[in-house]
């Protein structure tokens, strides 16, 4: 994956959940752009129309809490979102968001309205602000997430490594 | 420094002693997919070249969020699931079996001090028997197939403290709203939470279940309920955090005076005291879900509604946990009693909690419910309000047509 995205910033506050990500009626799909069709749509209902790919949803504190839906990152990937940014993600979104090769980054300071143009530099963990002339640094990965993310996911990276890597510290007594 | 009960189950399954902040990758002890997550799972297993999945023994699937399916397409997907268990040897729970997080516990697919894994959210509710259990998505579920493993962090713990006993008619599910109100949606995200205390160790198992259920929604990675007090129908051995362990935060309440609480729509934890909220005019009242659709719950509903009917213009719908509860219920003649006031009675199964299928509000409706969650949308409406209550709240409710203090039913 390309580590300079580059898009149009959709800006949320706090405590998105993952019902208005993607409502649990439209969940029991394999058909993932009928999920994409319904994204964020109890939420932002003309988000849909309105974004463009490669855009970037910024949300606050604590996105994606609530159910464990994996529907939720793939609904905003296969809509074309390219990244998504939040103060700090709710655990299992984040996971999730990482497993599907959709980038979720935790920027604790970003400044960011609807329509500013962001640049995200995902190796060196850097978010512009083009439109304000302002830079913003994410907080690091951990490095379990950041080999899944550069596979494309976790599918790939399993496919390719059979396996996770064993944790190399000493055995202690218990 | 000795460990939290995190680090203990953690570091039994890693191996080796781990501390908070750590990364682990650790084995599996069983695993659990819905019919909500096991189709991406399947389709994410295969993909990921997966054939066999790890532990069939220990792997269950569960068709309860749209059972019995109300349409071709997830007629489909648990036509798959069905497919997959066949050719893989695990365990399969068909529609009416009940929901996922009541047949884990009842059947003793999960134990005290196992790692147990589960694509749902509410999969923390095995904390209640102090088991590490945790929700994760379904590609992650998929990779605990493939691998029989895990990787995560060891988080750090909160200590929540409960202190006294409830009164008489407020129940588990008004203390667990008060704690979520009192952490919050993200109070705990990435950590831990171990519930102890006097007011703990007066819990039944249900209790318990209704407690640790509700940890994610004050954003944990799991709620572990301290094992005092804890009764199960086979022998275990309690785990406990040292007395020395290390905790972020210790908070204490005491709850001798709580009253009944509610949660206002919107977000679980805009928890307020059930007055502020009386009067107000309901038209849904619905009992089920895996937080409460007890067979406790189900009795306490009977007991509000004794001898009355529900009002004029309110329709009770109930889905009880599980097949076994709903049989007990039947054989004990609480689904005749509550049926003659006025309930409808779903299968055994998620029921209206997500939306999926059965019982989707109209447009602006106020509803009443026993579940966990009331976000914009959850039920299958977004122009729909949903107040979340205990049982007992819930059953005033629908007795009286309006949100209502229960504990005076509960006393008589
Ligand atoms: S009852 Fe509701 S919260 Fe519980 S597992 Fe089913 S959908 Fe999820």
């Amino acid at each position: 994956m390309s580590s300079i995205l580059k898009g149009q910033a959709h800006v949320y506050g706090d405590d998105v959940d993952t019902d208005r990500i993607i409502p649990g009626k439209y969940t029991k799909t394999l058909d993932l752009q009928s999920l994409a069709a319904h994204v964020l749509e109890d939420l932002d209902p003309d988000f849909r129309g309105r974004m463009a790919t490669g855009d970037m949803v910024v949300g606050g504190d604590n996105f994606g809490c609530g159910s464990s839906r994996e529907q939720a990152p793939l609904a905003l990937k296969t809509a074309g979102v390219s990244v998504v940014i939040a103060r700090y993600f709710a655990r299992i979104f984040y996971r999730n968001a990482i497993n599907v090769g959709l980038p979720a980054i935790e920027v604790p300071d970003l400044q960011a309205s609807t329509g500013d143009l962001l640049s995200v530099d995902l190796s060196r963990g850097v978010v512009s602000n083009l439109s304000q002339g302002t830079e913003h640094r994410a907080q690091a990965m951990p490095e379990m997430m950041m080999a899944i993310l550069s596979a494309g996911g976790l599918v790939e990276y399993l496919r390719q490594h059979g396996d996770y890597p064993p944790t190399a510290q000493p055995r202690d007594t218990l | 420094m000795g460990q939290t009960l995190a680090e203990k189950i953690l570091s039994l399954h890693a191996g080796r002693l781990v501390k908070s902040g750590e990364f682990v990758v650790v084995d599996v002890d069983g695993s659990m997919a819905s019919d909500t997550t096991a189709p991406l799972a399947i389709k994410a297993f295969k993909d990921m070249g997966g054939q066999r999945i790890h532990d069939p023994q220990h792997t269950w699937l569960v068709i309860d969020h749209a059972a019995p399916a109300p349409n071709e397409r997830i007629g489909n997907l648990h036509e798959l699931m069905r497919r997959f268990s066949r050719e893989q040897g695990n365990m399969l729970y068909d529609v009416g079996a009940g929901i996922c997080h009541q047949l884990m516990i009842d059947n003793a697919h999960v134990r005290p001090g196992q790692l147990f894994i589960g694509a749902d959210s509410h999969t923390c509710s095995y904390g209640a028997l102090g088991a590490f259990a945790t929700g994760v998505g379904s590609t992650d579920l998929a990779a605990v197939w493939r691998t029989g493993k895990i990787w995560l962090k060891v988080p750090q713990t909160i200590k929540v403290e409960v202190r006294g006993v409830l009164k008489p008619g407020v129940q588990a599910k008004d203390l667990t709203l008060f704690l979520v109100g009192q952490l919050g949606i993200s109070g705990a995200t990435y950590q831990a939470i171990e519930f102890c205390g006097s007011g703990i160790e007066s819990l039944d198992l249900g209790g318990r279940f209704t407690l640790a259920n509700m940890a994610i929604e004050m954003g944990a990675k799991v709620g572990l309920v301290h094992p005092a007090g804890l009764k199960l129908p086979y022998p275990f051995t309690p785990l406990t955090a040292d007395p020395d362990a290390d905790y972020v935060q210790h908070l204490i309440y005491d709850i001798d005076r709580l009253k009944p609480q509610l949660s206002a729509p919107g977000s679980p934890d805009d928890v307020h005291q059930l007055q502020d909220y009386a009067g107000t005019p309901i038209s849904y009242a619905f009992i089920g879900s895996c937080v409460n659709g007890r067979l406790e719950d189900l009795h306490t509903a009977a007991r509000v509604l004794r001898d009355a009917h529900i009002a004029p213009g309110v329709r009770l719908v109930i889905a009880p946990a599980s097949r076994d509860i709903f049989l007990r219920a039947l054989d004990d003649g609480t689904v005749a009693e509550l049926t003659r006031a006025g309930a409808t009675f779903l299968p055994s199964g998620c029921g209206p909690c997500v939306g999926t299928h059965a019982g989707v509000p109209g447009d602006g409706e106020t509803v009443i419910s026993t579940a966990n969650r009331n976000f914009k949308g959850r039920m299958g409406n977004p122009r729909a309000r949903v107040f979340l209550g205990a049982p007992s709240a819930v059953a005033a409710a629908a007795r009286t047509g309006q949100i209502t203090d229960p504990t005076p039913f509960l006393e008589s």
